[in-house]
């Protein structure tokens, strides 16, 4: 049975994903320069046309200031304190992953993502991105028999150079806002997927994003299009180092789905979030957004946000053909001091599009919690309709949970429904379910899950009971 | 009728407990043998629940001193999970609402977790639908409340025979139902003092927590004991409580200011 102190043992449980890996690696000196884009886009041995991008990016992200509405109140970030590119030193994508360092195969291999032939997940295509650089991409030659691209994004600009033109920054423009033009003007590498007409994506695609320098930004670009028919799932998780300084990872995704097209993005966040005093962590901005280009086409985003000092992402649709379909299925955690901004944007143009938006955050220790979404019906939304959920369940007396839900409607025709609730744990409802015999872990984690379950159900399978491990994990010794 | 050399379950000795800085147990000693009923009465605020919740193991409560028992072992070392997977039972006065737990899951996890103490096989879904089934009936509810939340939206009634139910399914050694009986109407209550006479067996104990004497009625109780500030003042039978009903609880107050004099 259980030891004699569950609750002891838990609250010293440390953050597992917390190792550094002594590697070898390349790193170009401190700070942002116009010099230092030119010498990220030489390094990776780009076309011009991505090179203005990224000079245009650049000095329009001279011009903009951070934002601050949301409140997070985290000290000013040095942007010349910060190392822009980062890469495990020979690190020419390798042909087979017999050539690839073995620590690094290591590494995965202790995070839980084996990428070898005899070890890896049969049903999920891995791209495994190491700071700056993806260092493998399992399942590329399978997937390619259905004419499926999955790779990293900087091989992507060197074999299809004519779909990034196509597709990148038009999502999200370089100009969106200041974390997105950041990226733009020094991203670093990212996956890229591209699932031709009529394709139904064989298997689950996944990339898993490893942070371990202690100095060095995270620029990761994502850019995922499913052509017409189309139809594809794909899965990130993130980890990093424990350090007492904060890493900044400023991200963007962009999504495309053309005429009956399917995109399901979900993401499993555990970056480094500090200590208990709130040192360290990662500070994390990230861009995510999906457009619904084609009629009847459909993104879905699901996020599983348990990491990082600071959160500040809204994962976005723009429901532009008729009848398209966006969802956002959120669950957020903050423990100790972190602080998440989290939510969605709706953004319906096309007639009779809807969108539904169920969020649940969870506030344990000091920290703070808001959901911010947007919903905005536009004239020609005829018959659009949004339904929306915000839950929040405070732990303890010292967390904060927030609420600001926006609704902008310029079409009388388009239907919005909003609910909210705020509730806690007990330590009342704790110790009855204690006192029928249930450990205090596995009586949070009963609590948390039925809270979650909405969102839980919309994971990919494989994902889903991972997810509530790791929530029963984040918990431990917040209650009581 | 009892006898005395049947084993003893539960030993409470000298237990002084409080909360926060106040304490609220000052001295109490009980010890209840298998096949015995005991009926715990006295005013509110007298100790009553208290003593229940620290024997349950509730961390509000701090022992400041004194021993409790269970088989022999040091109760108040365990944690609460323990308690209860051990035999120990308490039947909350005020079961709360746990949304999104869904009550039949609760159940089976529950009684699982008391069958692998006790060396009995998990039940596996549909056998544990199977027994659930066959305890409800005990406890005349509506097997719609097993699709529902934990007690969540529950009638003051049907909470306390989802109390009843719980205690059928773990088949404890020791029962505390702490005013199981407060508010409910005389059918609802016929139906809890039926089940806790079901589940009274010859190596098991029961102890009513009332204000009370109608559940007495129902269910004749071994020993009375009165508790007044912390403490158990007075003990007897089943007249104890029949005079509690009629002179009230005036002498206590003479009882216990000379007992304090002593």
């Amino acid at each position: 049975m259980n030891s004699q102190n569950p609750a002891g043992e838990i609250v010293s449980k440390p953050y597992k994903y917390g190792f550094v890996t002594d590697i070898e690696t390349e790193k170009i000196e401190k700070g942002l320069t116009e010099e230092v884009v030119r010498l990220i886009s030489n390094k990776k041995q780009e076309p011009e046309f991505l090179l203005n991008y990224r000079l245009k990016a650049y000095k329009q992200w001279l011009k903009m200031k951070e934002p601050d509405w949301a409140g997070l109140g985290y000290p000013n970030i040095d942007y010349q304190d910060i190392i822009y590119y980062a890469a495990p030193k020979n690190n020419q994508k390798k042909a087979s992953l017999e050539e690839v360092d073995p620590k690094l195969l290591e590494t995965f291999d202790k995070l839980g993502i084996p990428l070898s032939e005899q070890k890896r997940l049969s049903n999920v295509a891995v791209d495994a991105v190491f700071d700056s650089v993806s260092i493998a991409t399992t399942f590329k030659e399978k997937l390619a028999e259905d004419g499926v691209i999955f790779c990293s994004i900087g091989e992507a600009v060197k074999e299809y150079p004519d779909l990034i033109e196509k597709y990148l920054g038009t999502v999200v423009p370089h100009n969106d806002n200041f974390f997105a033009a950041l990226n733009s003007a020094v991203f670093s590498d990212g996956s890229f997927v591209f699932v031709p007409k009529g394709v139904d994506c064989p298997m689950e695609l996944s990339s898993y994003f490893r942070i371990n320098s202690g100095d060095t930004g995270q620029f990761e670009r994502t850019l995922i299009i499913a052509e017409e028919g189309a139809s594809v799932s794909y899965l990130e998780g993130c980890t990093a180092p424990m350090f007492d300084t904060n890493t900044l990872h400023a991200a963007v995704v962009e999504l495309v789905t053309l005429d009956n097209a399917s995109i399901k993005y979900s993401t499993v966040q555990n970056w480094y979030s500090g200590n208990e005093d709130g040192i360290g962590g990662i500070y994390n901005f990230v861009t995510k957004r999906g457009q619904c280009r084609g009629k009847r086409s459909k993104i879905s985003w699901s996020q599983v946000e348990t990491g990082s000092a600071i959160t500040w992402k809204y994962p976005s649709c723009i429901l532009q053909g008729e009848e398209s379909i966006g969802e956002f299925y959120s669950v957020a955690l903050t423990n100790n001091h972190q602080k998440a901004d989290t939510g969605t944007k709706m953004i319906h143009i096309g007639p009779k599009t809807k969108s539904t938006i169920v969020s649940k955050g969870i506030s344990a220790g000091k920290s703070s919690n808001s959901y911010r979404g947007l919903v905005q019906m536009g004239p020609k939304a005829i018959g659009a309709r949004n339904y929306s959920q915000c839950d929040s369940m405070l732990i303890g007396d010292q967390a904060a949970a927030n609420t600001y839900p926006y609704i902008r409607s310029q079409q009388p025709q388009a239907n919005i429904e909003h609910e909210a609730s705020t509730s806690r744990i007990s330590e009342e409802q704790l110790f009855y379910l204690q006192s029928r015999g249930i450990g205090f872990e596995e009586a949070v984690s009963m609590m948390v899950s039925g809270f979650c379950r909405d969102v839980f159900n919309q994971l990919p399978l494989e994902f889903a009971a991972e997810a509530d491990k790791l929530m029963a994990l984040k918990l431990e010794g917040s209650v009581g | 009728m009892i006898k005395q050399d049947s084993d003893l379950l539960l030993e409470i000795s000298d237990l002084h407990a409080r909360v926060e800085d106040q304490p609220i147990l000052k001295g109490v000693n009980l010890t209840i043998r298998a096949g015995e009923i005991h009926a715990v009465m006295g005013r509110n605020g007298s100790g009553k629940s208290t003593l229940s919740k620290v024997i349950a193991g509730h961390p509000a409560y701090t022992i400041t001193s004194g021993t409790v028992r269970f088989e022999g072992k040091d109760l108040l070392s365990m944690e609460p999970e323990e308690r209860a997977r051990s035999g120990v039972f308490l039947g909350f006065q005020y079961p709360v609402e746990i949304p999104g737990v869904s009550n039949l899951e609760f159940l089976r996890v529950a009684t699982n977790s008391r069958r692998v103490e006790i060396g009995e096989e998990e039940l596996d879904t549909f056998e544990f639908e199977d027994l659930v089934k066959e305890r409800l009936h005990m406890v005349q509810m509506n097997p719609a409340f097993l699709d529902r939340s934990v007690n969540e939206g529950f009638s003051g009634g049907e909470k306390k025979r989802n109390e009843i139910l719980q205690m059928a399914l773990l088949e404890p050694t020791v029962s505390i139902l702490d005013e199981t009986d407060s508010g409910l109407d005389i059918d609802a209550l016929r139906v809890v003092a039926n089940g806790v006479k079901k589940l009274a067996k010859a190596n098991t104990a029961t102890v009513l927590i009332t204000h009370y004497q109608r559940l007495l009625n129902e269910v004749t109780p071994d020993f009375v004991h009165v508790m007044d500030a912390g403490r158990i003042l007075r003990t007897g039978n089943k007249e104890l409580a029949i005079e509690l009903e009629q002179t009230g609880y005036d002498w206590v107050d003479k009882a216990s200011k000379k007992k304090v004099e002593n």
